[in-house]
């Protein structure tokens, strides 16, 4: 089977490990991997923030790059929530039909990581052993924008010596949002606060997530404050294996 | 203490409005607490129901069609209400409302008028404007009193005093009723809210309401509570005036079975709303002999007339949105500036000011969509939210300011860059050049310039990694695509 990478512009900039997991992990499920160069950005954080237009053209310019391609594969459910649900009404106001036929067509080929593994090639055993206490952070795009429900924690009971620590409040935001975190930084941190007693109260060693964005913000709260706790993107910990673990 | 800005118009912005909440340690204790008992009472209750997502399905069904037909129906809500004796009247905005409101008092020579709890009073401004035509109005809602005795502004639409814990209940009381010496057990404490408003049910002959629905096919309005001061309201006085917003009509009587259902399970965690009184127009010898109905539009036939944000009339007034909201958890309703508060006053109070008030209000959610999981109309606030906040960024677009405004011109700017593969490249290159500046020896950045303050100001950033992900794809490839490792 061929896959191909759609990394999203935040993890190719500031988050290459993810990146080189998925493809580890994928290449070790005998997936061959496809990395199309002309990526960028989905536009999710211009349509959220209300820039339209800007979205669209962003949209447009993934829906050419990759309607060819037998699926593609991204390790961040916000960034296919947004093609799920947001592309659809932006392609009706501003795209043509063509557009629409060719998006139309893309979109049952579009799967977020756990969607990938568990849907289209039907494991649970990725092979993976990492031995430390972790923590599902449920990301809200994943938990209510693709309902992912028990896939990631199918494909994590399954990896060896990883000792799930249950947190409380699961399905409550950390409070990122995007340009939320900066635009209401203060009501953001407030929502950190509250999300930070949670996962400490599991003990675990790691948080983990579908989405870099909502662990770079839970991460950065945590090392400002010397806590020993870490983040790690789902794909680096189902990449691990006996001899590479991060 | 002086209360809270609660006028879109005057309001400050919400991150600003925040700030003093965020200090203010009582205030969020008690918001979250409340917000905590009703969401696990309403939680429980939903899920015995096992039709729970076909009675959402109903009620968004019949909501949606009512505005669809909305003309029709509140025509003829107006002619079987005038033929039971009511008499209906038309506001086009919140200062004609008032107008009719008190002409109809003055006539009436009301200079005391008692109320059931109504938001859309306090859409309207009513209490101010009454007290300027020298009447005066007595809340009768339990938690209304304690805001009108309190000179505080409500900040839930259901529970407007969920802020305040029953200490400061009584201290308000104690104050304002001369009760010095009563305690803080909550019989006391409605013991007393009793005694003071009993006396104003029996003398007080003017009311005014709000309706939770109008039905269409019989004239009646609707009104459910909790505690049993809007029956005495709408029994008790001589004269009855019911506000309501045009978007609460429902086409039959059969569609409460519904509407009651989903609205008391979601409310306040109950099956059925303890009391629930449904009257039409006058009947001679029993109840109100003269009953006025003010609909109101202020600004509602505009927003039936936007296709995505259309659904925000749906709404019943049920407040689980704010009650899951992890950000109206935080600061309450006051930060919102408007009666109506949380997801459905983001989207609803920057509409009802046609888009000139309440900008920042669409930016005051993280977009985690908890609301449009509970809403039992199904309003998929979420969507209407990033509708309202491009009809903002529309306005930016024609304002000099924004030249000078960071989040704007690097939205622009991002845009620019992830049109083009070579920009994208030379944007991570000068991106980790510029970061390398704030860096610590130790690989974090702690402090950052203009926007990026505004992260840092709680969270640490790692430094960007030598190596892009495309990079590290490339120099692979270059390898034949082995693993460097």
């Amino acid at each position: 089977m061929r896959a191909s990478l759609f990394i999203t512009c935040y993890n190719d900039t500031l988050f290459p490990q993810t990146g080189r997991a998925v493809v580890r992990l994928l290449e070790r499920l005998g997936v061959s991997i496809d990395f199309l160069p002309a990526q960028t950005c989905c536009g999710q954080m211009h349509a959220n923030t209300g820039f339209r237009g800007e979205a669209f053209s962003q949209a447009k310019r993934f829906v050419q790059l990759y309607r060819d391609t037998e699926c593609v594969v991204i390790p961040s459910s916000s960034c296919v929530a947004m093609i799920r649900d947001q592309y659809p009404g932006l392609f009706e106001e501003l795209g043509n039909d063509d557009l629409r036929k060719q998006f139309a067509a893309l979109l049952p080929r579009v799967f977020e990581l756990s969607e990938f593994l568990t849907d289209k090639l039907g494991v649970e055993d990725v092979g993976a052993y990492f031995p430390h206490r972790v923590a599902y952070h449920a990301s809200c795009h994943g938990l209510r924008g693709l309902h992912i429900g028990e896939r990631p924690f199918r494909l994590l009971s399954k990896v060896r010596e990883l000792k799930l620590t249950p947190i409380a409040n699961l399905d409550r935001c950390c409070g990122f949002g995007g340009t939320f975190s900066v635009k209401n930084a203060e009501v953001s941190t407030a929502m950190l606060d509250a999300k930070l007693t949670d996962l400490l109260a599991t003990d675990a060693e790691y948080c983990t997530a579908l989405d870099n964005s909502c662990l770079m913000h839970v991460g950065g709260a945590l090392h400002r404050r010397n806590l020993k706790m870490r983040p790690i993107h789902f794909a680096e910990i189902l990449a691990s294996t006996e001899g590479v673990y991060l | 203490m002086s209360g809270p800005v609660m006028d879109p118009r005057l309001a400050p912005p919400f991150p600003k409005a925040a700030l003093p909440i965020l200090q203010n340690t009582q205030l969020r204790k008690n918001v979250a607490h409340a917000t905590d008992v009703i969401q696990t009472k309403r939680n429980r209750l939903v899920a015995e129901k096992t039709d729970w997502q076909e009675l959402r399905t109903s009620a968004a069904a019949i909501r949606a069609h009512v505005l669809a037909n909305l003309a029709t129906y509140l025509d003829e809500f107006e002619k079987k209400c005038t033929a039971a004796g009511g008499v209906v009247h038309w506001a086009r905005d919140a200062a004609e409302a008032r107008q009719i409101i008190i002409a109809i008092l003055q006539e009436e020579q009301a200079t005391e008028v008692i109320k059931i709890k109504t938001m859309t009073s306090a859409e309207i401004q009513l209490n101010p404007a009454l007290e300027a035509a020298g009447i005066i109005a007595i809340e009768t809602d339990l938690a209304e009193l304690i805001l009108q005795l309190g000179q505080d502004e409500p900040s839930h639409i259901v529970v407007p005093a969920l802020h305040v814990n029953r200490q400061q209940v009584r201290e308000i009381f104690a104050r304002r009723m001369g009760l010095p010496q009563l305690p803080d057990d909550p019989e006391a404490l409605t013991a007393a809210a009793r005694t003071y408003l009993r006396k104003k049910f029996l003398s007080v002959p003017t009311a005014i309401s709000g309706a939770n629905f109008l039905i269409a096919e019989n004239g009646s309005v609707a009104i459910v509570e909790s505690e049993g001061n809007g029956r005495m309201c709408l029994t008790l006085p001589r004269t009855l005036i019911t506000l309501a917003g045009i978007e609460k009509v429902l086409p039959r009587f059969s569609d409460l079975e519904v509407l009651l259902q989903v609205l008391a399970r979601s409310a306040t965690g109950e099956r059925l709303n303890p009391y629930n009184s449904l009257w039409s127009g006058v009947v001679p010898g029993d109840g109100p002999q003269r009953f006025h109905v003010v609909l109101l539009d202020n600004g509602r036939s505009e927003i039936l007339g936007r296709k995505v944000e259309r659904q925000t009339l749906q709404c019943i007034r049920c407040a689980a949105c704010l009650n899951t909201c992890p950000v109206y958890r935080q600061t309450g309703g006051h930060a919102y500036g408007s009666p109506y508060a949380g997801p459905i006053g983001a989207i609803l109070t920057p509409q009802l000011e046609h888009m000139r008030h309440g900008q920042s209000l669409p930016y005051a959610s993280s977009l985690c969509a908890a609301c449009y999981e509970v809403c039992p109309v199904k309003i998929n606030i979420p969507e209407v939210l990033i509708d309202l906040r491009a009809k903002v960024v529309d306005q930016e677009r024609e304002e000099v300011k924004r030249w000078t405004d960071p989040m704007y011109m690097g939205m622009k700017a991002a845009n620019l860059v992830f049109a083009s593969e070579s920009r994208f490249r030379l944007a991570q290159w000068f991106g980790r050049l510029g970061l390398r500046l704030f860096t610590d020896k130790d690989g974090w950045i702690r402090k950052l310039p203009s926007l990026g303050a505004r992260w840092t100001l709680s969270r640490d950033l790692p430094a960007m990694p030598d190596q892009t992900f495309r990079n590290w794809w490339a120099e692979r490839e270059g390898r034949g695509g082995k693993e460097a490792r």
